[in-house]
């Protein structure tokens, strides 16, 4: 299809679901009395991700990684048809829910993003260092959230199976055990003090925990996703970011060693689980 | 930077798994962490990396017992809560309780410290994040126990009298530094980490305690 068409249709649907929210939320407005209050704050919640599910922006970004992936670009301006994620040079379906895992080509355990830093190197020229340096939501940093987008949702629906058979694969599960454990900080907040125990909730958002298997569609199985708070796509490394934003702790580089160590952590702990990324999220 | 670190950690893997065909040691994998830690985290904005890496002995013990998914051991948790408890700064003017109204926007904010902050901001203690407070806000967190009615439920009617004392005490001990009576506990400690001062840790003892507060209407 063409693609401006098929943005343009999108972004009326896009304003469409924005005026919704507006009606929602002058009904919430009214409908938040103090003696119904709970009761009915978290039916509307309920009605609101409910509202969420019949139009997700993030088919934006999907059309766009498709393009992209396609697109002669870089200073080599090459396509990425032939980027290995893990399955063999240009198969993309199902890639998305076996990683993070080891690639002998760089000798690295690499998430999605990692490695799409690494195809847009080797294969189209760009300077992975400085992607990796540059803010979220600028230059080729929207491209790799995009393509991770469309990479993820070529799995939609598929269980989670990442290996383990690699020794360093089972050295970065370790090391990001012990970093969703790590506790530091003013605070001093680990992952874990909020994600590591069921049933629990911060303010009125709950919370997975994700020291186990989360289930299907929860916690590592639901990013990249569009956030209707702030209008933003999110790859699982600007997730993992601003987790650790909150909790206090110093900045994780791109693509780090932590946060695919951590992604492993949380990938082989929804072994099973159904991926729904990219998914719709407050 | 990256580079860096995979070839440590692959020349780290490499020297274990061919010592040792069951895998690295618990104390290799702690030291390959402290290492992946330090090679991918940078300051940014107020947040200084070394600071937050380099835990204390409190806070490293507890993960470690966390990573093995068991509890302290009893006489390591004896020592860090008699550590913490001997930290403890009291109200420099004998003085436990604030005004409770500024207590209650102290508890609702859960601003400060991130390294998208200024340092100028003025802290908030987070307290409403974990805690259902007064019963009017909603909008509570439920990874700490409830403390709506916390005075009233321990019988303080005059938090300033000799009988309210010990709860009084333990509430301000609390506060200022929770580790004191849990080593592991998941609750931050205000005042010894410095996330509030002793004029906000007043108020919130004001919400907590006043009897004339709405948490123990």
């Amino acid at each position: 299809m063409d693609l401006t068409l098929l943005l343009f249709r999108k972004s009326k649907e896009v304003t469409m679901q924005r005026s919704r929210l507006f009606m929602w939320a002058a009904a919430m407005a009214v409908a938040c009395m103090p003696a119904l209050a709970q009761k009915t704050t978290s039916q509307g919640i309920d009605e609101y991700r409910a509202m969420l599910q019949d139009g997700n922006p993030s088919e934006l970004f999907e059309a766009k990684g498709e393009d992209l992936w396609k697109q002669k670009r870089g200073p080599k301006n090459a396509s990425l048809e032939k980027c290995d994620l893990g399955k063999g040079p240009g198969v993309f379906k199902g890639a998305f829910v076996e990683l993070p895992r080891y690639f002998s080509d760089t000798g690295r355990v690499q998430d999605l993003e990692s490695r799409l830093l690494t195809c847009m190197e080797t294969l189209q020229g760009f300077n992975a260092t400085e992607i990796a340096k540059t803010p979220f939501g600028k230059g080729e940093q929207n491209n790799v959230t995009a393509l991770a987008t469309w990479i993820a949702a070529e799995s939609k629906d598929m269980r989670f199976n990442l290996s383990q058979s690699h020794p360093q694969e089972r050295v970065f599960y370790e090391v990001g055990k012990r970093l969703f454990f790590q506790r530091g900080g003013p605070h001093d907040f680990a992952c874990a003090s909020c994600h590591g125990e069921d049933g629990k909730r911060i303010r009125l958002q709950d919370l997975p925990n994700l020291s186990k298997n989360p289930g299907d569609g929860v916690g590592f199985a639901a990013w990249p996703a569009y956030r209707v708070s702030n209008g933003q796509m999110w790859g699982m490394q600007q997730r993992l970011n601003d987790c650790y934003r909150q909790q206090r702790f110093p900045y994780p580089g791109f693509a780090s060693d932590a946060t695919i160590a951590l992604g492993m952590y949380l990938g082989v702990n929804s072994k099973g689980s159904a991926s729904i990324a990219p998914a719709i999220k407050r | 930077m990256n580079k860096k670190t995979a070839w440590t950690l692959a020349a780290l893997a490499a020297v274990v798994v061919a010592g040792c065909a069951t895998g690295p040691s618990v104390s290799e994998l702690n030291a390959m962490a402290r290492q992946v830690a330090k090679a991918s985290f940078r300051d940014e904005g107020i947040v200084k990396a070394d600071k937050v890496l380099n835990a204390d002995e409190t806070n490293r013990l507890c993960s470690e017992a966390d990573v093995a998914g068991q509890a302290l051991d009893e006489a390591s948790a004896k020592r860090i809560e008699e550590i913490n408890l001997k930290a403890i700064q009291w109200p420099s003017d004998g003085k436990f309780l604030g005004d409770w109204k500024q207590g209650e926007a102290i508890a609702q904010s859960g601003r400060g410290l991130t390294f998208t902050d200024a340092a100028d901001v003025v802290n908030g203690g987070n307290c409403y994040n974990c805690h259902q407070i007064s019963k009017e806000e909603i909008s509570f967190g439920t990874i700490g126990p409830s403390l709506y009615n916390y005075g009233k439920i321990r019988g303080v009617s005059d938090p300033s009298s000799e009988a309210a004392k010990p709860i009084v005490e333990y509430t301000w001990g609390k506060i200022w530094n929770s580790k004191a009576y849990n080593a592991c506990s998941n609750m931050p400690r205000a005042g010894h980490s410095g996330i509030l001062n002793e004029t906000q840790i007043r108020h919130l003892m004001a919400l907590l305690l006043d009897p004339n507060s709405p948490v123990n209407k």
